[in-house]
């Protein structure tokens, strides 16, 4: 083998040392507090101005559904509230990894920070499915298994933040919240294929990954607009609110200095 | 248009919770900010102390 081209397995190495001091460099609360700092007012100012023009096109622009009538109007806020709850989900259960492997002190804030914007999101979800579902299947409410499955969602937010604040240890509240946000994993796949898996009242997908979408264009390109004013929007809070735990992080370590490291971070 | 009292409810609560959540996080910002500036302006004099 030429001196030139390492071996795969070194290569693989590289990359892993690579990645490893990637998390390590950003994982840092200092070095995210000035990097979020620099970027926040560009993703809050994105948001707004996405979430206006989606939003905007979609109440008063997009034309009404033949069979929904203007309630169709509701999908902008629902559909990105529905995909914020799933992926905030997925972003704690990430932290509840991190916390886990590695105790990284950057993924136990953000963990304690995501899950409230995360409940938010899909209590917004049900609330707004449930004002779609009025009108359109005479009931707010049916035990359905797209509808049950967010609400199992719901709950396991606010077990979460229950959790990390159970415990005098923050520690030992991270972990265990950490082991609930990966044990609930579970039903993220439940909410997706539930459509799919059994024959339930709530419509199937009309955007998916590898079909083409089933909605008509006039209503398709206001809820992307809306569905990325609303996923930066997500970002923007959870930054602001990380900015503000890092440096409550500080304030209680200059406050009391002697105190456990663990009851500080 | 149909339905509005659903409509304007849905945009409503929305519009409701997405301002509660910013307000709250940057009225909390501002007060660590400011907590932390006090703190730190402390601390320095009383070590140059």
């Amino acid at each position: 083998m030429p001196d030139s081209i390492p071996p795969r397995s070194c290569t693989s190495h590289t990359m892993i040392t690579r990645t490893r001091h990637f998390f390590h460099y950003y994982a840092n609360p200092g070095r995210f507090y000035h990097i979020s700092t620099r970027i926040q007012p560009y993703v809050t100012y994105s948001a707004l101005f996405f979430t206006f023009i989606g939003l905007g096109w979609g109440l008063f622009f997009s034309p009404p559904d033949w069979q929904q009538g203007d309630t169709v109007r509701i999908m902008y806020i629902h559909v990105p509230t529905a995909i914020l709850a799933s992926a905030g989900y997925a972003a704690l259960a990430l932290c509840g990894l991190s916390t886990l492997v590695w105790q990284h002190p950057l993924a136990n804030l953000a963990a304690m920070e995501i899950a409230p914007v995360g409940a938010c999101a899909t209590a917004l979800c049900l609330i707004t499915g449930s004002l779609r579902g009025k009108p359109m299947w005479g009931t707010y409410w049916v035990w359905d298994a797209r509808l049950t499955s967010v609400l199992i969602l719901f709950f396991l937010y606010l077990g979460h933040i229950s959790l990390i604040r159970a415990f005098e240890d923050k520690q030992r509240g991270y972990q265990a919240a950490a082991i609930l946000a990966l044990a609930g994993v579970i039903d993220l796949p439940i909410i997706k294929f539930s459509v799919d898996w059994w024959n339930t009242l709530h419509q199937p997908d009309s955007i998916t990954l590898t079909r083409a979408p089933t909605i008509s264009r006039s209503m398709l390109w206001p809820l992307i607009l809306s569905m990325l004013g609303f996923s930066l929007g997500f970002c923007a809070l959870v930054f602001a609110r990380l900015r503000a735990a890092i440096l409550e992080v500080r304030i209680r370590a200059l406050l009391f200095p002697s105190h456990r490291r663990s009851n500080i971070v | 248009m149909t339905h509005p009292v659903f409509i304007i409810a849905s945009y409503g609560i929305t519009f409701i919770i997405v301002t509660v959540l910013s307000v709250e996080a940057a009225l909390r910002l501002r007060r660590a900010r400011t907590q932390l500036t006090v703190l730190e302006k402390n601390t320095s004099h009383s070590s140059n102390l």
